[in-house]
């Protein structure tokens, strides 16, 4: 029978070979690299016959003449071929990154991204190559939905924060980030090395349990691909960067005139009788911020692999001086990385990641009171940089010449930068090690193990200066120095059984532990007396003086989790998915009575379009329905807070000399428990005209019960507030977070040349407190001048809006004061030209219970709009980002009479009907300086965050240098933004949930000019 | 392989793993096992003397003697406000007091608590101390803020603040009575080490807590021990008493101790080893000898420096009249807001040692004078006094005027009523600029008379701090009328 079978196949393929033949050959290119593409599958359509590219990538096959030849590689746009005549043909397949059969890293193993149920955000190499971060947070900015990323300061090397579905955290609100499966640290890797990003921002991240609750996110870095030969790739850019905002500020007359009327009001002699010959004066802004300052990056790779064994090796480095301060203001970054996997034996592979991460950095004080561009905008312009010897000026801090009442925080800036020495210095190493084991068909055993282990020193030299009775003058020279050492593991061991019964019911089951240590120590000390007061001799070694204190301190700490977690994931024919998970976690940040949590979530899908009824769309090809409800966990507190210590200062002088003794610093909370997620999203995944156009979105509700909260202000009583002491860890409130999230995108392409994308993306987000059981009914926080808290955490309102007085424009005249009641409580009676503040509770009196909601720094949306397009050679990209309805304080004005302005000040009340906004100036006593709403201030933005122009070289050109690709490129990152905020960058932030809407003078982002290529070999 | 990882890790990784001991730290809980713990505890409860400047500095802006000062009307609010009685219970500098004084209270309650805990050779002499220094910070909370809560020897716990209510003003006074009994009898005459707590001190301070308490004839007693004990003495130079030569000299019955060799900063004025108050109360960009510059607060008025008599050798010490200064050493310095011309000198920074540390406004190592003879002189010569006996009363009072004068030629006669009201001037030229006169005026009745802007029935006390109405969630009600 089967002799038979064989004879009149053998019979029919010989009939076929009666047809006019034609042999054809050529080879396997991959459009993006240049290289060739060995194993690509070729087959001839409507025929069983199939061959692959070799190990060129070269192929060669006798088919009838007008055959369709299918070319088609995982993971890459499948092409045909219509074959008429022998002849020898190249085949360009294009990487297909958006397909749904793409897999996508979910946790303790991958799904493909058409059987997904939970709401995932992903960014592709392509977006990172796109927007050249110089750190890789800044590639999510726009790209996601759900995540808003804000930077710290424009400083080379700042931090900057990812949330995730809005501020739910009062303690850290920051993503858990794992790189290849191990905690890590974003701030470490060459943003090339990454091959994608994934964001599990629901239930889905309920596998990570209690250290999922703000989200997860999973770096994946590029690995070789087998059968592949070797590829380098080589990416350059230089920059130049410079401030991206400057604010417009009085000039030296404007400056002298708002003074004197500032006097008068006062009651006070004028301080310029003569302001004639003024001029314009210093632009301090011009004396601190530097122009074409440089930014370097250089990265290389080399990735292939044999049937058995891939490898990715990358190196890269980056450096970046700052647009304040030049060098003093520095960043570099080395990174080294190996990436290799082995397959040992059919059933065992190994696979392995290690990163060495080298950084560098040189800052100044950013953010604060006393920063450089705090010095900056508020020295006046009357002075000049530089006496007539040469010196810095010394800004006055009182005295009888005009314009010298400047207090004792303002120094000039450029003194600053010049006595400001440190250096910080972090290495790094990281990776996993890991191996798949297929213990018996379909079950298959994972261990890995990743680690984090680095040192870091820190060095500051306190130069002795004087800036003339300020603050900041250093009688004595010294140096700090310390060295930290921080150490964690992750340990994995998992089983993963996967089943599928007649084709139809697919089942994963996953289960496992994970064991997470981290540990270290910290070591800091202090020397005085550095010899010739200088930089260079600023090392604890060469110092000659002690002081009869304690000068040296340390730390060390061990916290630990234990986690166990299974999942199990069912799918029929991949129209009804499910998938649930639970996992059991303790930890050591809470007390024995609590150390013990369980956290079950579960995520669903339904693909209405598989559906027998549905038949066949050819406009709307594939809908599905997704939900997910979980619980999640966050024990992302200070160590130990559940226990108090004898860690507060306890100093006193006792026989004349200084004597430390032990008193309690935090105050302990020993009920302390998990901060509690309860996530909830909907969604519906549609995809439009053959997945040219796929639209994702949803809709989601994640409560925080139990909110953590750090440093609760609590009752005086308590002693919390002596030298030393802190406020105690508690779980005093809830948080909701309610948004809507819509992610479009469209691509196509217009005959061969030209193909384009557009992707837009859209967040809507509403935050509520609903829940602090503290007694009070809220918790304060961020400052407002100097010692206001300006901000509250309070039911029924956003987490950390602002609570002030409102203001009700300026009195005009005394009528209007007398008609209005009185704000004599606020600390002064008010005058015409001073600010009107609503009687919120209507008592008749203005007193500290009209303060009120006057804004927070919640976005209410924030969207991002990217185009990419490419013709011919040429390859197009901007990305811009926008933030609705998010407010900020305006706090980088020092209330003292001397100081300069920002030039709104110019539109100020100087008698009746002459301004409704801005209050007259005084040096007498007043309340406008009150916090209240004229202090906040719509910092709504649009940012074209990043323009690129690129130009690829066609490769006949340049094939017999051996380069399969040349691309050159300029761009422009932060060309724009478009704000009607007054101050440096609407879109800062400190990062604290309580205080992230205050700006000290944030340092603005640098705009940069960039110039770049790619090779590849 | 693989496999057998998970079977080893998951047998060998029970619970245990997450109950590690906490390393290099000490638990407070578990504290008080040895003679060093007790006096390292104590050295906590001492460290907030340092956090009583700002009772003294505004006590003294309170009082009909300064002016707030400073930079401009609008530097340091909270001081300007006191200064002219517009004070409301939103004023930080208020709540300082409040906090401190409380972290000083609970301190001394956490060495109480355990006090029955390790027993050791000399314990009594540190549990007599913590009382004492619980009595000091009580002493200077119900001056300040009159009844609060008291706990007793245990430290307060959260959630007390919604249910243990303020005690009476009386109650507290009895409290701090108590504690110093007590400690009298375990106190050394002299202190293990200078600074520390002695016998004399305590009977002081419980004679000061009498005084307050309207019980004169506890008053007299107790002061009149300190008096006959010989231990003290006024010292012949009445300008010594304030120089660094003078510190923890005869006259002196307890002074908190502060040193320059510490650094501090703004952030945490709290934790600074150095006197905050002198570097505010300095002249603005002094040059000159002797002095150093400051940030001119808590300037004495017209009023204040014209209390002296004629011949009175007190009057250069306290006043630091800046025209006759400059007619005589060319010094200069810059007029702040209010500026009258005259400086605290008793409490204005001197010149500087080699290992003074930065921020120097903030470090100045004047120690600060609490308790001194001459107090106590006229605090017996006011309880006797009050309790018919004017013949000790004068002889009291008459011996502090004998120093300030350097003759028997300026003695007081009076009696009765006169006598009383002449007790009262003098200690207004005997202590000036020491941070009494605010609250000597109340207990005597006569700040509304005094102190322009003081509203009789509401400005005896300060309002209790706006934030701890709001914790205290209705169990303490705010004082009269603010």
């Amino acid at each position: 029978m089967k002799s038979k079978l064989f004879l009149i196949a053998f019979a029919f393929i010989s009939a076929i070979c009666y047809a006019q033949e034609v042999t054809v050959s050529g080879q396997v290119n991959e459009a993006a690299t240049g290289l060739s593409m060995p194993g690509v599958n070729i087959n001839v359509k409507g025929t069983a016959t199939n061959i692959v590219t070799d190990i060129d990538g070269k192929f060669s096959l006798a088919v009838p003449s007008g055959s369709t030849l299918v070319f088609s590689f995982i993971g890459f746009n499948t092409q045909e071929k219509v074959v008429t005549s022998s002849e020898n043909i190249t085949i360009t397949l294009t990487e297909n990154i958006q397909t749904l059969d793409e897999v996508v890293v979910i946790g303790y193993g991958t799904q493909k991204k058409r059987d997904i149920t939970g709401a995932v955000g992903i960014v592709d190499s392509e977006t990172i190559e796109d927007m050249h971060p110089v750190k890789i947070e800044q590639a999510l900015q726009g790209t996601v939905t759900g995540v808003n990323i804000t930077s710290q300061s424009g400083a080379p090397g700042a931090g900057l924060d990812i949330r995730i579905r809005g501020i739910a955290s009062n303690g850290d609100a920051s993503p858990l980030v794992l790189i290849d499966g191990y905690i890590g640290q974003l701030s470490d890797l060459n943003p090339n090395d990454i091959e994608s990003i994934t964001v599990l921002k629901d239930a889905q991240a309920g596998i990570y349990g209690t250290a999922g609750a703000n989200g997860v996110v999973l770096v994946t870095t590029k690995k070789g691909r087998k059968n592949r030969k070797l590829e380098i790739n080589y990416n350059a850019y230089i920059g130049m960067q410079e401030t991206s905002r400057k604010l417009p500020l009085l000039n030296a007359t404007e400056y002298a005139l708002l003074l004197n009327e500032s006097y008068a009001n006062g009651g006070q002699a004028i301080p310029f009788p003569d302001v004639s010959g003024l001029g314009v004066g210093t632009d301090w802004q011009e004396e601190v911020f530097d122009s074409g300052v440089p930014i370097i990056s250089h990265d290389i790779s080399f990735r292939g692999g044999s049937d058995k064994i891939t490898y990715s090796i990358s190196a890269s480095n980056i450096d970046q001086d700052g647009i304040v301060g030049g060098s003093k203001s520095h960043f570099d970054r080395n990174t080294a990385r190996i990436g290799m996997t082995a397959d040992l034996r059919d059933n065992l592979k190994l696979n392995t990641n290690v990163i060495y991460t080298d950084l560098n950095r040189q800052s100044f004080n950013e953010n604060v009171l006393g920063s450089v561009l705090f010095n900056a905008i508020n020295t006046p312009a009357i002075y000049s940089p530089f006496d007539e010897n040469g010196d810095f000026t010394q800004l006055p801090i009182g005295g009888t010449g005009p314009g010298s009442n400047l207090g004792i925080e303002i120094i000039n800036p450029l003194a600053q930068i010049a006595n400001t020495f440190n250096d910080y210095d972090l290495r790094r190493f990281s990776g996993t090690f890991g191996a798949d084991y297929e213990v018996v068909k379909d079950l298959t055993a994972t261990a890995r193990i990743g680690f984090n282990t680095s040192n870091a020193n820190g060095r500051t030299f306190n130069k002795e200066v004087s800036y003339g009775g300020k603050v900041f003058d250093n009688v004595r020279s010294s140096v700090n120095q310390n060295a930290i050492n921080d150490n964690d593991y992750t340990f994995d061991a998992y089983l993963t059984y996967v089943k599928s019964i007649n084709e139809a019911h697919n089942f994963t089951g996953t289960l496992g532990t994970t064991i997470f240590k981290t540990f270290g120590e910290g070591l800091f000390a202090t020397g005085f007396d550095v010899p010739n007061n200088s930089w260079e001799f600023a090392d604890i070694s060469l110092t000659t003086g002690f002081l009869d204190a304690k000068t040296a301190s340390s730390y060390k700490y061990d916290e630990r989790r234990l986690s166990y977690f299974g999942r199990l994931q069912y799918d029929y024919k991949g129209k009804y998915l499910l998938s649930a998970m639970l996992r059991r976690d303790s930890s050591t940040r809470f007390g024995p009575n609590n150390r013990v949590a369980y956290f079950p979530s579960v995520t669903g899908g339904w693909v209405i379009s598989e559906e027998g009824f549905y038949g066949t769309n050819n406009i709307l090809n594939r809908i599905k329905l997704r939900a997910s409800y979980g619980l999640l966990g966050n024990d992302r507190i200070g160590d130990n807070a559940y226990v108090g210590l004898l860690n507060g200062e306890a100093t006193y002088v006792l026989d004349g000399a200084l004597v430390n003794g032990f008193a309690i610093g935090r105050l302990p909370n020993p009920d302390l428990v998990w901060e509690e997620s309860e996530k909830f999203d909907v969604g519906l995944d549609l995809n439009f005209l053959n997945n040219k156009i796929d639209v994702v979105m949803d809709y989601f509700i994640d409560k925080k019960n139990d909110l953590l909260i750090t440093n609760i202000p609590v009752s005086g009583i308590l002693g919390t507030y002596g030298p030393g002491g802190q406020n105690p860890t508690a779980n005093a409130g809830s948080v909701e977070n309610r948004g809507f999230e819509l992610g479009i995108n469209y691509r196509d392409q217009i005959g061969d040349d030209f193909t384009y994308s557009i992707g837009y993306n859209v967040t809507f987000l509403r935050n509520e407190v609903t829940k602090v059981n503290n007694g009070t009914g809220f918790v304060e926080g961020g400052l407002f001048g100097l010692s206001t808290s300006a901000t509250r955490m309070e039911v029924g309102e956003p987490l950390g809006y602002f609570y002030g007085y409102q203001m009700d424009g300026i009195f005009q005249n005394q009528e209007e004061v007398n008609a209005h009641p009185s704000q004599a409580e606020l600390g002064a009676e008010a005058q015409p030209g001073d600010i009107r503040f609503v009687d919120v509770n209507g008592d008749g009196e203005i007193t500290p219970d009209d303060r009120t909601n006057i804004g927070d720094p919640i976005p209410d949306a924030v969207m991002g709009l990217n185009l990419q397009f490419t013709y011919k050679g040429f390859d197009f990209a901007a990305y811009t980002f926008a933030s609705l309805g998010n407010d900020m304080v305006r706090n980088y004005e020092r209330t003292v009479t001397d100081v300069n302005r920002h030039s709104y000040i110019l539109d100020r009340w100087t008698g009746e009907g002459t301004s409704n906004s801005v209050p007259r100036v005084t040096t007498g006593a007043t309340t406008n300086n009150v916090f209240s709403s004229y202090f906040v201030e719509d910092a709504s933005y649009l940012r074209i965050q990043n323009v690129q122009l690129g130009y690829t070289v066609n490769p006949d050109f340049i094939q017999k240098s051996g380069v399969t690709k040349l691309r050159i490129y300029a761009g422009v990152n932060n060309l724009y933004t478009f704000t009607e905020y007054k101050g440096y960058d609407p879109g800062a932030s400190s990062g604290a949930p309580l205080a992230s809407g205050i700006d000290y003078g944030f340092y603005p982002v640098p705009r940069t000019y960039l110039f770049g290529l790619n090779v590849n070999f | 392989m693989a496999l057998s990882v998970i079977t080893a890790s998951t047998v060998s990784c029970s619970d245990e793993y997450t109950q590690r001991d906490i390393v290099y730290n000490i638990a407070s809980e578990n504290y008080f096992n040895s003679e060093d713990d007790y006096y390292n505890a104590l050295v906590a409860a001492y460290d907030l003397m340092h956090a009583t400047y700002p009772n003294v500095i505004l006590g003294e802006i309170a009082s009909d003697n300064t002016l707030a000062g400073g930079e401009s009307a609008n530097d340091v609010i909270g001081w300007q406000q006191v200064d002219q009685m517009i004070h409301t219970p939103v004023n930080s500098n208020i709540r300082d007091i409040w906090n401190w004084m409380f972290a000083g209270v609970n301190r001394a309650n956490y060495i109480l608590e355990f006090k029955d805990k390790t027993d050791f050779e000399g314990k009594e002499q540190i549990i007599a101390e913590a009382r004492f220094l619980r009595a000091y910070y009580h002493f200077e909370l119900v001056k300040w803020f009159g009844g609060i809560p008291l706990k007793g020897d245990a430290r307060f716990q959260l959630g007390d603040e919604t249910s243990i209510p303020r005690s009476s003003v009386p109650e507290v006074y009895a409290s701090i009575q108590e504690d110093l009994l007590l400690a009298i009898e375990d106190l050394s005459t002299q202190a293990p080490q200078v600074g520390r707590a002695t016998k004399g001190a305590a009977q002081a301070l419980l004679g000061k807590a009498y005084l307050y308490d309207e019980k004169y004839s506890e008053a007299a007693t107790v002061l009149e021990q300190v008096i006959t004990s010989g231990n003290y003495m006024l010292v012949d130079d009445y300008n010594s008493i304030f120089e660094f030569e003078g510190e923890n000299g005869p006259g002196s019955i307890f002074e908190v101790q502060y040193t320059e060799i510490q650094g501090a900063s703004f952030d945490c004025l709290q934790c600074s080893e150095g006197n905050v108050a002198v570097g505010f109360s300095g002249p603005r960009n002094y040059d000159g000898p002797l002095f150093t510059s400051g940030f001119s607060f808590n300037l004495p008025t017209e009023e204040g420096a014209s209390i002296f008599e004629e011949d009175d050798l007190r009057e250069d010490v306290a006043i630091l009249d800046m025209e006759e200064w400059n007619a005589e050493t060319g010094a200069t310095y810059t007029p702040g807001y209010n500026d009258t011309g005259y400086f605290n000198r008793k409490y204005i920074p001197r010149k500087r040692g080699e290992n003074a540390a930065g921020d120097l406004n903030l470090t100045n190592p004047n120690n600060y004078r609490a308790i001194r003879y001459a107090d106590v002189l006229l605090m017996a010569a006011e309880a006797f006094n009050k309790i018919g006996n004017d013949v000790k009363a004068r002889e009291y009072l008459n011996e502090v005027r004998r120093r300030a004068f350097g003759d028997n030629d300026h003695d007081i006669t009076a009696s009765g009523e006169t006598l009383f009201s002449f007790i009262q001037e003098e200690r207004r030229r005997e202590l000036f600029g020491e941070g009494h006169r605010f609250f000597d005026l109340v207990r005597t009745g006569r700040a509304a008379q005094e102190i322009e802007g003081f509203t009789p029935g509401k400005n005896e006390v300060f309002p209790i701090p706006l934030e701890e109405i709001e914790f205290a969630n209705g169990n303490w009600e705010q004082n009269p009328q603010y």
